[in-house]
Order: structure tokens, then C-alpha cells, then sequence
């Protein structure tokens, strides 16, 4: 599957469907992320029932401490 | 001297209007590391009229290669981050009134800092700070930038109270230590990335071109070509308890600051006293001497290594317990040598 990821075009296996499963490959699972999908940001209780498909839009900002 | 900010001047969107108000703002920086220092001399060279500087830490060997106001003779002598940065800052441009603070932010300090203060630039690195800052800022409605950065990759977001979404809104939890204690390094030019974001939208809210503000959670990762930019205004909360309709500022109330902390990625153990002291250094190293420890002392801490430990004494009473992420083992050492 073909993904715009952060303005980079990105291929993820076609095994992941959700949100979640889409953080998760990147191993973001554990940070505090706001995710826009197509230009509309996804409240974070969603992100286990939003589909990812082919060709979708979507920016990842993760939340880091360091200073 | 007259020509001093003549470039800046030029630009029209600052012109000499902008460079008027920036010259009668009061900025609080809170943090003296990497963002600190960057932040702090492009403050200081673009005029600002007062610049107050708070860290609780001192210079060492590993800070040199990205936190540009300090030198080898800082990590050397161990000087704490807010006097070695207000020395530089005051040779860069006397003009500007610079006040260094070595202490940790709290509840209570940060009352007392926010005074006067137009804006508040944060080059913290933890989250507990930031939540503080992002209370006080909904408390007194003024202006804050978040900023932070590991690795390659940095982010920032203008909190604007009234306007904005604030830190609390975003997070929604507070990230764990483990998550965000960054041990994988980082590079400079991350670190300035993130001081041209924070600083632009500081000059931006200094000669008040609120229309100019970006508006949107910036994030970049420079080894990895990626760059974003999020409108983030749909997230926020009405409910929510630093800027939402009743307000609690639940950072603010005392109790959610402990007097141990573990420092992100550092192996250290900070233990606060109840109250600040103002210990006489030079006494407490005589007794700490008989008990056998090697001592270095400077005018602003004390430097004690006894068999595998190591610890910093501040003025304060503050005590950086090296060498142990334990806060029981931390604790043990510093009643064993502080009593
Ligand atoms: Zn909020």
C-alpha cells in the first residue's frame, strides 16, 4: 500500500488497516502523536476504527521532551 | 552603535516601530541547554529590553557541541548554565537587561517569574515543566512557544491563550518518562531548526503581528527529508482543565511537583529541600572533606565525589545525585551527606 506520509511517499505492507496498526509500524505506539488523515485531524480515541487505504494523506507529529 | 539593528530594522514587517516594542519586551526563557542557548543570544542580538534566564543545571563537556554560549572553561569549572549564559549574553550586547536565575521551576517560582513578562520561550526537557508553563500561561493570558528535539527531529507550536489550542489540549496525557527521556542523541543543526520555528514566532508576537503567527504544529526530521505542518485548532477542548471553560490550572496546585525528580537520559537523581537554603559552600566542604570525599568547589555549587558516587550541591540545597536513576538510593546518599 502507497502512503503520503509527511510529504513523503511512503509503502507500508498491506497488512495494516488501522490507524493504529499504522503507528505501530513505525513504532510510535508508545508516544503522545497528533494524526491528520487526508487534511482532518483524527481525535486519538479513533484511531483503532479509522481505515488507512491506498493513496491517503497523512501527517504524523510526535511529541518529544528533549531540549 | 546606532546601526546595531539596522538589518533588522530593514525588514519590514519589524521596521523601526517593531524594533521599538521589541526593545521594551520582557521574555522568560525557561532552560539553558540546547533550545536555551539558542534562543537566548537570538533574543539578546535582536534587542529584546529584558531577557530573565532559569535553568537548574551546570555546563558539562557534553553540552559543547550544541549549546553555543558555553565554552571549555564552563564544563571545566562545572558553572551553572544560567550564570555562564548571562556572562556571554552580557558581552554579546550590554544593552539588554539579563537576569539569570540557577534554580528549578515549580509552582512557586514560576509565580514570581511571570511578572511583567510578554512572552514565555520554553527550552525545557520534560513535560512536567511545560504543563507548569502552559498553566501559568492560561492563568495570566500570556503568550508561550514549545519547542523540543531529539535525534533529527524537532517540533514546535505557538500556544496563544484565547486562541489556541493549549499543551494540555494536544497531549491530552501526559507523555511517559520513558517515551520521551531521549537517549538517542541529537544533532545541532536539529536543535536550530527548532530555534528559527521558536524564535521567528517570537519576534512575530513581540512587535505584535499576531496575523503572521504560523498557527499550525510544526515538526521536521532532517536525516529523514520529512517535514509537517498540522492545523491543530479542531483540537481544542472546552472541557479541558488549563484553558477550557472552568479552568483548574491542575499544574499549578503544589502538590503535583515532587522534591525528587529523575533526570531524562542523565543517570541522575535531583533532590530538592522543602524549602530553598542559602548554604555557605565553603563550610559545607570542610565537613564533607573529613568524611573523606574529594571536593571542587566554585562560587555557585560544590562538587563531591566519595568511592562511586557523585554529587552536586547547590546554593539552593538543590543536590544532583549522579551515577543512579534509584530515587531511594538517591535519597539514602543525600541524608548520609546533607543530614
Ligand atoms: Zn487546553
Amino acid at each position: 500500500m502507497k502512503l503520503h506520509i509527511n510529504g513523503e511517499n511512503v509503502e507500508v505492507p498491506s497488512s495494516i488497516s488501522s490507524v493504529t496498526e499504522l503507528l505501530a509500524h513505525f513504532e510510535l505506539q508508545d508516544k503522545v502523536v497528533i494524526v491528520e488523515l487526508n487534511h482532518d485531524i483524527l481525535q486519538k480515541e479513533n484511531h483503532a476504527q479509522t481505515n488507512v487505504s491506498d493513496g491517503d494523506r497523512i501527517e504524523i507529529v510526535h511529541f518529544v521532551g528533549g531540549g | 552603535m546606532s546601526d546595531r539593528y539596522s538589518r533588522q530594522t530593514l525588514f519590514t514587517p519589524i521596521g523601526e516601530k517593531g524594533q521599538e516594542l521589541i526593545s521594551r519586551k520582557h521574555v522568560l526563557l525557561i532552560g539553558a541547554g540546547a533550545l536555551g542557548t539558542g534562543n537566548a543570544e537570538a533574543l539578546v542580538r535582536a534587542g529584546i529590553g529584558k531577557l530573565t534566564i532559569v535553568d537548574r543545571d551546570y555546563v558539562e563537556w557534553s553540552n559543547l557541541q550544541r549549546q553555543q554560549l558555553y565554552h571549555e572553561a564552563d564544563a571545566a569549572n562545572r558553572m551553572p548554565k544560567a550564570i555562564a549564559a548571562e556572562k556571554r549574553l552580557k558581552e554579546i550586547n550590554s544593552e539588554v537587561n539579563v537576569v539569570a536565575h540557577v534554580m528549578d521551576v515549580t509552582t512557586e517560582e514560576i509565580e514570581q517569574l511571570v511578572q511583567g513578562v510578554d512572552l514565555i520561550l520554553d527550552a525545557t526537557d520534560n513535560f512536567d515543566t511545560r504543563l507548569l508553563v502552559n498553566d501559568i500561561s492560561q492563568k495570566y493570558q500570556i503568550p508561550w512557544i514549545y519547542g523540543a528535539c531529539v535525534g533529527s527531529y524537532g517540533l514546535s507550536y505557538t500556544i496563544f491563550p484565547g486562541k489556541t489550542p493549549c499543551l494540555n489540549c494536544l497531549l491530552e496525557t501526559v507523555p511517559l518518562g520513558g517515551a520521551t527521556c531521549d537517549t538517542v542523541g541529537i544533532i545541532s543543526p536539529a536543535v536550530q531548526m527548532v530555534v528559527a520555528y521558536q524564535m521567528t514566532e517570537a519576534l512575530k508576537i513581540l512587535v505584535e503581528d499576531e496575523e503572521a503567527l504560523r498557527n499550525k504544529l510544526v515538526s521536521f526530521d532532517l536525516w529523514k527529508n520529512q517535514h509537517t505542518a498540522i492545523n491543530v485548532n479542531r483540537a481544542k477542548k472546552e472541557s479541558c482543565k488549563s484553558c477550557g471553560s472552568h479552568p483548574t490550572y491542575p499544574y499549578l496546585s503544589a502538590g503535583s511537583h515532587t522534591k525528587t525528580a529523575v533526570l531524562c537520559g542523565r543517570n541522575t537523581v535531583q533532590i530538592r529541600p522543602p524549602e530553598p537554603k542559602k548554604l555557605h559552600l565553603d563550610q559545607l566542604a570542610e565537613t564533607l572533606k573529613k568524611q573523606g570525599g574529594e571536593i571542587d568547589l566554585n562560587p555557585f555549587l560544590l562538587n563531591f565525589k566519595m568511592g562511586d558516587h557523585r554529587m552536586v550541591i547547590f546554593k539552593d540545597g538543590r543536590v544532583l545525585v549522579h551515577g543512579t536513576k534509584d530515587i531511594a538510593e538517591a535519597k539514602n546518599l543525600y541524608h548520609r551527606y546533607m543530614g
